[in-house]
């Protein structure tokens, strides 16, 4: 999923304080797993701006929205005639739900709520870790699963560096080293020996010379 | 052209030493030439820093071109953290047009670690994607991708190996990677445990890399217990056993330096006794002024002649 975090406060308050009436724009996907920008959290940060605009004696109104994707114009659609009656629109959707948003409804003042941060694997509940940097030319198969690119903080392709302790990244010793990762579980595999070869360099204009696209015809109209 | 002045001394056989020269936080020159003079015979080359800890610092190749200009043999340390491979291939030519003959191709500490570190790291290769690239250049005459060079560059290529790091059953196995790649010698991350150093090179040799490869031990004086102590908490991938702390911390502070001395003479004798270990790599980080006492004391301070 892409995961994201809500934006502080303060910052949010600055982006809508010209404005009284205010739409917040939920997502209930990736952003509704990760506990940012789903209905719940909609209904939260309407709230929070609630009290907070009472507080400073100041009018406000909100209606509280939540789509089931933010980034497909199917349902992107059902905002059709309501989000005209609004002068600003949170959006809590990842950076592309916004950009959809702005793009269906150009005269709309539209305002990210939320701070996008990765693709990534929900852990635990309250933990996610980011394993993919889409680089467009999936190597998993290689490295037992373990994403080198996203998961070692140099993204070595023929780790470890030196700075593996304990397992651990010498970054950040909260993080497992990946390449510690890596080389354990090809070791109980039995497949060491696929470390052996060596990377040539990487092609990093897989992960785009600019913004990437995927075109298909036959999921064309 | 003159090839490096390293390898042929390993390669006639003589037990190698060489040193380290950090470059200063400013475009001044006479730092680097007067750490220079300091080490001027005593070593047989001296490797020039490449923003270690991600701290920017005079350039490197700048560096090791105002060392060869007070006649030491440079090696021009390159990371791979603050360049991709555009910039790294051409000044792999610099180096070369500029008459270095020594490189020493790394990954780089995470610029996390500097005085920089909301910067971009780069990471397009990895030291051993940079051995291969060098190598290419100079033997295949071609840059990644297969174009042609006019000129091939001429450098001996090294690369740095920690004995000591995480996964320890892998360190063999990585360089092998790195010989295979084509690295000519190696450089370790600096030795305070001998005996898992040793255990390290009985690996080394029953792979035969011994032979394949020269291997330098790194070995960097201690100033003090308390840099001890630091070492051995602080820093990934630096094994300093308790023995040596407590040996530090049983002097009293002001002969703490001497005895940071004395350990490194007995490293430095105790790796001219293992089988596969072609020299010494003293980095005596900010202490370049112990080099000539830790070479003399080692009777090392004959250094051969080979030019």
């Amino acid at each position: 999923m892409i995961t994201a975090v809500r934006k502080p406060m303060e910052e949010i308050r600055g982006m809508i304080a010209p404005f009284k009436k205010i739409l917040i724009v939920g997502c209930g996907t990736c952003v509704a797993e990760c506990a940012s920008g789903g209905e719940k959290e909609v209904g939260l940060l309407a709230s929070a701006l609630r009290i907070d605009a009472k507080n400073r004696k100041r009018e406000i109104e909100i209606k509280e929205m939540t789509i089931d994707r933010q980034c497909v114009y199917e349902f992107i659609d059902q905002l059709t005639g309501i989000i005209e009656n609004y002068e600003a629109v949170l959006s809590l959707g990842c950076g592309a739900g916004v950009q959809a948003l702005a793009e269906i409804f150009p005269v709309a003042k539209i305002f990210p709520a939320l701070n996008t941060t990765f693709i990534g694997q929900t852990k635990e509940p309250g933990l996610w870790i980011e394993n993919c940097r889409a680089c467009g030319d999936c190597k998993l198969g290689d490295f037992a699963a373990i994403c080198p690119v996203t998961r070692c903080s140099k993204s070595l392709f023929n780790g470890p560096c030196g700075g593996s302790k304990d397992g651990n990244c010498e970054v950040d010793p909260e993080l497992p080293c990946a390449w510690n990762l890596i080389i354990t579980r090809l070791e109980e595999k039995g497949e060491l020996g696929r470390l052996e070869k060596i990377y040539e360099p990487v092609d990093w204009s897989k992960m785009g010379k600019g913004p990437r696209k995927i075109m298909r015809e036959d999921q064309s109209i | 052209m003159t090839s490096s002045r390293l390898k042929k001394i390993l390669e006639k056989g003589h037990f190698a030493v060489t040193s380290e020269c950090g470059p200063p936080k400013g475009a001044d020159p006479k730092a680097v030439q007067d750490k220079g003079k300091t080490l001027k015979g005593f070593v047989d080359s001296v490797n020039v820093t490449d923003n270690q800890t991600g701290v920017v610092r005079l350039s490197s190749m700048a560096s090791c071109v105002l060392l060869k200009n007070e006649g030491l043999e440079p090696v021009l340390q390159m990371v791979t953290r603050d360049r991709n491979r555009i910039a790294l291939q051409s000044d792999i030519l610099g180096a070369s047009a500029l008459g270095l003959r020594n490189i020493l191709c790394l990954t780089g500490d995470h610029q996390s670690f500097g005085n920089q570190p909301q910067a971009k790291g780069v990471f397009d290769l990895d030291s051993i994607q940079l051995i291969q690239t060098v190598r290419k250049m100079r033997d295949q005459g071609v840059i990644l991708g297969g174009e042609k060079l006019t000129l091939p560059p001429d450098l001996f290529i090294g690369a740095a190996e920690n004995p000591f790091a995480d996964p320890l059953n892998y360190r063999a196995a990585r360089l092998a990677k790195k010989v295979a790649a084509g690295a000519e010698f190696i450089q370790t991350q600096c030795i305070y445990n001998i005996g898992r150093f040793k255990e390290w090179m009985v690996e080394i040799r029953e792979r035969g890399l011994h032979k394949k490869v020269f291997i330098l031990g790194g070995i960097t004086p201690l100033k003090s217990a308390r840099m001890a102590e630091y070492m051995s908490k602080n820093v990934a991938g630096i094994d300093v056993p308790a023995e040596i702390i407590e040996r530090m911390k049983s002097v009293p502070a002001g002969d703490q330096r001497k005895e940071g001395i004395k350990i490194t003479i007995e490293l430095i004798k105790e790796l001219q006794g293992i089988e596969g270990v072609h020299g010494v790599h003293i980095m005596a980080i900010e202490w370049e002024d112990a080099v000539p006492e830790i070479v003399r004391e080692a009777g090392l301070a004959q250094r051969p002649d080979v030019d």
